[in-house]
Parts: C-alpha cells; structure tokens; sequence
C-alpha cells in the first residue's frame, strides 16, 4: 500500500492509464493517508470520490487551498465570516483540474483570506509543519504545503499574491511554482489582491508541477487578466545547465539571511556552475523596496476586495439591535480576524482621499521600476535566483507578535510578485535552524522573463535532478 | 446689485438596453418579481469576476459619436468604494479620471464626458424616514444590479431652468433614436441629476453649487432647478452664502431636502479595477460607431428649416420625435406638388388636433395613412374642398380611416364650384342679417364673421372662406 503512495503524480497517472493501477484502489490509498491528518492541514476531506473524467491527470487525487470555490463544497478561505459558505460553482482552475481526470481529495487550510506566512492566521487553527511540528509550515498555502510535505497528498494546489506558494513550498521542502501573472484564470478564487494574486502547484518534484500547470493554465472568458501560456506546458528535460545565464541580485550580500540559509544557497549556486551555468551579480536596486510597495498595494486592494463580506448575502451576519449599518459592524467585527483587520486599515488609508498619491501611487511606481529591473536583469540573463525564504521554518507562535518581522519572509518572493514573473521554488539542501536543532528544508527560488515557464521548469528538473542524485 | 444669473449643470445616467448586464450574463428586467435575475458575480459572491459586455461597450461608443465625443484610445475602469446594500461588491465599477469619452456637444451644449458603469441594486427602506440610517429593516432588489449605464456630464453651460429642460429632451430623442435605451424617465432608464449656481451676470467665475437629485420627469427637473435658483438667489440676496450639499427634490410638494450630511460624506476611495483591462476600441469599433448612427434630430431640424423651408417651431416639433419625423417625411414623398411647410402645418395642427380630440394614437399608428392625408392636403390645395370641410375629412379619417375623395363625396363635402349658387346664398345672408351688414358697412370689418357663419352653416361648410368674404364686400358694395 505505502509503495503506491511514493510513486509521483507522473508515474501514478502512467500506470492509470496504462490500467497497471485501479483508480479507486490509488484514492482510496490517498484517502486513508489524508484521513490521519495529525497537521491540522485538511479543513475538509472528501469521503467519495467525484463524477471520473479521463485525461492527464486520470485518477490523480488532489488537495486545493481553501481560496479556490468548488462548487457545493464548504468554501471559507480560512475565514470564520465564510464559515458554512457553500459556493454556487467551482472555481475554473479547480474545473481544469477535475476535467483532466483530477479528483478533489479535500480542501487545505491557510492564513484567513491568504494574508499571513505561517499559517497561524487561519480561524481554524494553525497549520503544523511536517518536519518539525513545533514549526509553522509556512504560509499562506501552509496546508496545501502540508499535506504535500506530509504524505497527506500526492499533490496541491495554492496561490501566492506576494509568496504565498514559494515560501511554504520552501519551509516544506517541496516544489511551489508561481506562474506569470495571467497564466492560470482566478476565476473561483477568493481575491485577496487582485493584480497579484496567482493560482499554481505545490508538488514534491518539478516534473508533477508541469503537469498540473499544464493541466490549469489558458485564458479564460470568466477572467479578463487571464490569456494562458502559448503553446503550453509540456514535461520538463534537460541534462545540464550549459549556456544558460543565472543571475544573483547584488545587494544578496546584505540582507539578513540565516547563515544556514545563505551556506545552502551558495552550495546550490556552485552547483550550478557545475551543471554548466553561468552566474553573475546583477542589480535589483528597487527590489528592497518591493515589500513597502507590497504592503501598500496588496492592502489596498483587500480593502476593496472584502468589503463584500458584510452578512447581508451570505456568510457569518451577526445581527444587533440596530440599523444595517450596526449589522454590517457587529459582522466584520466578528467574522475578521486580527491581521485581515489590520490590512483592511491599511489599505483604505492608503486609498484615502488625500493619501492616495503618497501611498499607493507611490507604491505603483515602485512596482514599474522593479519590473523595469526585472526587464533589465532578463536582457542579459535568463533567470534571477535568490532563497526562497530568508529563515528556515520558525516556530509556532515567534512572529505572531511583530508583524513587520512576518512580512520579512516576503523579502525575497515579492518582488516578483510585483513583476507579474513566474518564480519557482525547489528544496535544494538543508539548514540548522537559528538556535540549533535538527536540520531543516532550504529552498532556492528561480525566476523568469514572463510566459517563460517552459524554461524555468526545464532548468529546475534539471537542478532537481542533480540536487537529489 | 447685479442680476444673479443660473448656471446649470446636468449629469445624466442612461441605462442601456443591452440584452445582458455589464459584468455578467444575467438578463435586464423591469418590473419582474424581485431577484431573479441574479447570479454570483451580480451577487458578488467570492470568487467572482467581472467580465465586460461587448454590446454595452458598442452603445457607449454609440452615444459617445452622436454626442461627438473624442474617445479615449485607452480607458480604464475604476472602482467607487462604498457601503450600501444597493451594492453587492461594496464598490460600484465605473470610469474616473480616464473616461470613455470627453469633450463633445449636443444642441449647443458642451458635454464635459461621457463613461461606462454599472447600476446599484434597488432598495426599499423600512421605516418613517425611508433612509437607511434608523430604519427597521432594509429590503434589496438586485434585478437591476449591473445593469448596464452611460453616465453623461455636461460642461455648466445651461442658463435657465426651461433651457435644461428642453435641452434634456433633446437628448433623450436623440439616445432614443440610438435605439440604445428605453429613456424613460419614470421607469429610472434616464435619471437625471442638476448642479445648479448662481453668479452675478458677466462674472465668468462659477458660485458654489448643489446638486439636485431626484426628479424624475422632465417637469420636476425644471421645478426642482427653478425652486434651487429662487432659493440660492433669495439666499444671496438676503447676504447668505450657497453651501455645497445635496438636495433630495419631493415630487409630492416639489421642495427640496439636503441628505444627512453622514450619507453624503463619502471618501469613494478610487483606484483602478485590476480585474479589468484597459478598454481600447479599435479603429473599426470605432467606424462602426459613427456609420451606424441615424439622422439625428438636431441635424434634421436644420434639414427641415434649411432645405425644407419649415417654421422653426413646425421643424423643432417634428424633428424632436423620429416617429412624428418619419410620418411627415411620408405625407411629404406620397403627395404631389403639396408643399413641405404645408404638410409640417397640417401634421402639426390640423391631424394633431384631431389625434387629440379623438383620444387617438400617434400620427404612425393612426388610421389616417400618409397617402390619405397627403390626397386630402391636395384636395384642400385645389380648393376642391374647403379648408373647413377639409377638417371634417380628417375627422372621418381618424375614427374610420379611408380614401379623402370617397368621403368628399358620400359626405357630400365637395366645395361650390358654382358662384351663381354661392352668390345667391351670400345674398340671402346679407338680407337676413341687416345688423351686420350695417356694421360692416360702417368699418367694423369683425361684424363679417356672423354673415360668413351663416353662409357656411347654409353649405355646411363646403364653400371656400376667401370666396365668400369677397362675396360679401361685393354685395354690400365695399
């Protein structure tokens, strides 16, 4: 039994439909292994199997962050104000899935509305790491990460608005790829900032990546951003790195990243040297101020985006004596928790007549300019690399206090965000976290020119496969 | 001190008759049951996205070339934040600082801009007050949440409140015969909203203004300005000062009432849609806009006047309704050597007339064709039939229809074409009313009215005035 669940999604999917393997006796196996979640990672397993369909993906089960609607299915993105929340449809890239023969095997747990990097955010309770259970999984896909990590599920999918999918794919040790922006339709899913937030896999190796990606993107009439990637995604290959030109940002050299993390980082980039890359410096210089604009636009938009929760259509309401206006108060008070809060105060200042320009104008700018490094950088190279995360997993309960220290897990992963490019991250190594103790995932972030997604995946197998051979 | 003159302003909302609304495929309705027709995305449930209406975006292009806006090559919707349960997403999606469409005119009138958004929801407030602060319960109809809508500003270049309303009207014509919108106004497809101020006459530096809302016909439009103008001008005078606010017009004692200060201090919070892109009409968009706009009814008033040689009242009146336009142009092509100011005048009054006295429908849907009315306009012409006994035609016409010369003559209505007959009638009419005659004979040219009467009670009417008042002067020898 425990052989089947070692096999990839690839290898899995093969022998479906070469009719080596039964589909019922694959998801049940996936089943039985969910059902003793000990994570907290699952808020909702399926206890049958769906309506089959035949495709790539035949009998692949599958885990989806709580963020994507699917239809009749409790849908709360980690929110008590859409607890009992059934949605009328599935979101499109959760259909893609299930129409390529995926079959949902239950809904993951995640920062309330995707605004956290550790997974402590969540109304239901915080996510535990697999490595380490004193440890957070990293966040906001924590769950979706988790279960992967964990042996919970052969595969997940998640979103990432500032690194929600690469920095827990990190602090996992698991492959968490961020697609272009556009790539993957947010039909369905939950928005928490519109203009970054990106649907894509969390996966235990790259190839299984690809092939959810595949089985996703393309434009969307439901979504007016999406337009797919042109001529599609097909397995990743490749035997070394030759010819290809792998740039570090400069000012690496100055941020604050754990020295286990910075050890693990520089022995992959020798690796690449190995594999036959070239390395080289490049400047980013408006890439240290990716994560103020971050947290400028990002909240903005949330505040706009969840103002919809109100009580009056669906979800929590909570009614007190009083005008509508009270209950509108009495149900965001008690539906929203701290940091959604937080943002949502942050964002309608920073809209704020008056503020407007000084905030998130100025954050827009910075935006232009670190895409117009990014363009730079790509002119000469074809990937930026960087850690996925400055610090391995920490632990339950160190950041909660200071946000501003959270939102630093950001540092690297936003900026790309910002950039609307497509960025994975691979376990590459291992590090002794700060403090001392068993020796825990790094992961080495990669990012490419937009809708280069093909090269990015074919570059990472290849170093995958020399980081795990 | 200086005459206060009005400075007025209006923004009107057209709602457009698409067959879907803006953002979702939900079908528009009036007057359905409440909430049925809805989905996720008008209901903003989580997820949801918006997507454009390809048709809405072709009307805007529509009114945006009849209106002879420049359009933007690239515009940008925006999102208007606020709470209210009229509104589903918490923020209505519509166009700020990068409109469709800018810098235009109609009938004289600079229009400042012209952009897309979408409709809130209706809401029924429970309570004395109707408002939603204190009220017992708030009931929401999202039939009409997304429906498509214009949203047109003109520059404040109207000066009185008769002029706004004229103006406003030609504009509904004008939309109407887009066939974009309904435009109506007490069914809410055209709303239209009035910033009025004052300023002393030749100052070119406008005075504060209020904003006027809720008038919903073209008369309370003019009695809500006219009622905002004696007040901002009694105000002034008495040595007050205008205050910014808003002014919610009764249409019951057509009084005006500033909304609570707590509804209208609103921060809106713009910022661009991310969910959209930028709308970019294309070169053949574009063409398609202005080829498929009909003569519209300013451009037509001046074909009637100039070339047709209309009254500039006959040619207002008809140009002003395409259907009133289309029946005249009709009676025009099916009659031969009548004259275009002679149809205009019979259109206008005599079939008007008529219509009206009859209770009857619109010129078009009348009984009276344009064939049968163009022969009667003939017969008149060639004194066949008198102008009087032309009426009796036409009344015939509208209550049975028919051929003009088939009732001449069951009717017996043939003009006297026998001036022997006529003569000895007149004559018999002058002996049998030596009062009158006496009269005219003395200068009072009025008196002829009773003796001409009498003639034509004696026809019935069939006998041509001008024949019978030339009669008369010849008999008494004047």
């Amino acid at each position: 039994m425990s052989g089947l669940l070692e096999l990839s999604v690839a290898e899995a999917a093969t022998r479906i439909q070469a009719v080596e393997l039964s589909r019922e006796e694959y998801f049940d196996a996936w089943r039985e292994a969910a059902a003793g979640d000990e994570l907290n990672a699952y808020l909702w397993r399926a206890e049958e199997r769906a309506v089959e369909s035949d495709g790539p993906l035949a009998g692949v089960p599958i885990a989806v962050k709580d963020l994507f609607c699917t239809e009749g299915i409790e849908t709360t993105a980690g929110s008590r104000i859409l607890e009992g929340h059934r949605p009328l449809y599935t979101a499109t890239a959760v259909r893609r899935l299930t129409e390529a023969g995926a079959e949902l095997l239950g809904k993951t747990n995640m920062d309330e509305f995707a605004m956290g990097s550790s997974n402590e955010n969540s109304a239901y309770g915080a996510v535990l790491n697999p490595h380490d259970r004193a440890r957070v999984p990293g966040g906001s896909s924590g769950g979706s990460a988790a279960v992967v990590a964990g042996g919970l599920a052969p595969c997940a999918i998640g979103t990432d608005t500032g690194g929600s999918i690469r920095q827990p794919a990190a602090l996992c040790g698991i492959v968490g790829l961020k697609p272009t922006y556009g790539a993957i339709s947010r039909y369905g899913m939950i928005a928490f900032a519109s203009s970054l937030d990106q649907c894509g896999p969390l996966t235990r190796d790259v190839t299984d990546a690809a092939l959810l990606l595949e089985a996703m993107q393309g434009g969307d009439p439901c979504d007016s951003t999406s337009v797919g990637i042109e001529g599609g995604i097909r397995a990743p290959r490749g035997e070394d790195l030759k010819g290809l030109r792998f740039a570090v940002p400069a000012d690496l050299a100055h941020d604050a990243i754990e020295p286990g993390v910075r050890a693990a980082f520089e022995a992959t980039l020798r690796r690449i040297e190995e594999l036959g890359g070239e390395l080289a410096e490049v400047p980013l210089p408006h890439a240290e101020h990716g994560i103020s604009a971050y947290y400028v636009i990002a909240p903005a938009e949330a505040s706009s985006n969840l103002a919809r929760y109100d009580g009056v259509r669906y979800g929590t309401r909570v009614e007190p004596e009083g005008d509508v206006v009270e209950m509108y108060e009495a149900t965001r008070a008690a539906g929203f928790g701290d940091e959604v809060k937080r943002r949502i105060m942050l964002g309608t200042y920073a809209l704020s007549s008056g503020y407007y320009d000084a905030y998130y104008g100025r954050a827009q700018r910075v935006r232009t300019k670190i895409a117009e490094d990014f363009a730079a950088a790509f002119s000469k190279f074809d990937f930026v690399v960087t850690p996925t995360s400055p610090s391995v997993a920490f632990g339950l309960g160190e950041k909660t206090d200071d946000p501003l220290a959270m939102y630093m897990n950001d540092f690297f992963t936003v900026p790309m965000s910002l950039a609307g490019i497509p960025a994975i991250s691979i376990p590459a190594g291992s590090a002794e976290p700060e403090g001392g103790g068993p020796q825990l995932p790094v992961g080495f972030q990669i990012a490419a020119p937009a809708f280069a997604e093909q090269r990015l995946l074919d570059a990472a197998y290849v170093l995958e496969q020399s980081l795990n051979g | 001190m200086a005459e206060l003159e009005a400075v007025i302003g209006l923004e009107i909302h057209v709602q457009l008759s698409t067959r879907t609304k803006m953002f979702c495929g939900c079908e528009l309705s009036f007057g359905d049951e409440p909430n049925v027709h809805t989905c996720p995305v008008c209901l903003a449930h989580p997820g949801v996205l918006p997507v454009p209406n390809a048709e809405a975006i072709r009307y805007g292009l529509k009114i945006a070339a009849a209106l002879e806006c420049e359009v933007a090559p690239s515009s940008i919707f925006h999102r208007k934040n606020y709470f209210y349960p009229d509104n589903s997403k918490a923020y209505q999606i519509s166009q700020y600082d990068q409109p469709l469409a800018v810098n235009g005119r109609l009938g004289g009138i600079r229009i400042h801009r012209a952009h897309l958004e979408e409709d809130a929801a209706k809401t029924i407030h429970l309570g004395e007050s109707g408002r939603i602060h204190g009220s017992g319960g708030s009931l929401v109809d999202f039939n009409r949440g997304g429906t498509p809508l214009v949203e047109i500003v003109t520059e404040p270049d109207l000066r009185a409140a008769e002029e706004a309303g004229a103006w406003a009207r030609l504009l509904r014509t004008t939309v109407r015969q887009l066939g974009v919108s309904d435009v109506n106004m007490e069914e809410g497809s055209l709303r239209i909203d009035a910033n009025v101020s004052v300023r002393p006459a030749g100052s070119e530096t406008l005075g504060t203004k209020t904003e006027l809302k809720n008038m919903n016909s073209f008369r309370f439009l003019e009695r809500g300005i006219e009622a905002e103008l004696a007040r901002q001008r009694e105000l002034i005078g008495a040595g007050g000062t205008v205050e910014q606010e808003t002014l919610h017009f009764h249409p019951e004692d057509g009084s005006l009432h500033p909304l609570r200060s707590k509804e209208q201090a609103h921060d809106y919070r713009y910022f661009p849609e991310p969910d959209l892109v930028p709308l970019a009409p294309t070169e053949a968009m574009l063409r398609e806009a202005r080829e498929s706009l009909p003569e519209l009814p300013e451009a037509r008033m001046r074909r009637y006047e100039e070339k047709l040689g209309l009254s500039a009242e006959n040619a207002a009146q008809l140009a002003g309704d395409p259907d009133e336009a289309a029946y005249f142009e009709a009676v025009c092509a099916a009659g031969d050597g009548i004259e275009a100011p002679t149809v205009a005048n019979w259109v206008t009054g005599e079939l008007a007339a008529a219509l009206r006295q009859a209770d009857g429908d619109s010129a078009a849907e009348s009984k009276v064709t344009p064939e049968a009315l163009a022969a009667l306009i003939a017969l008149v012409g060639e004194k066949r039939v008198s102008h009087g006994s032309g009426k009796q035609v036409l009344a015939t016409l509208v209550a049975e229809g028919g051929d003009p010369a088939a009732i001449v003559e069951h009717e017996g209505l043939a003009q006297i074409s026998d001036s022997g007959e006529l003569e000895s009638i007149v004559a018999a009419a002058v002996d049998s009313n030596p009062e009158a005659a006496e009269q005219i004979r003395s200068g009072n040219q009025k008196a002829i009215g009773a003796i001409v009467g009498a003639v034509m009670k004696q026809t019935k009417g069939r006998a041509d005035g001008g024949e019978v008042n030339r009669l008369i002067k010849e008999k008494l020898g004047i």
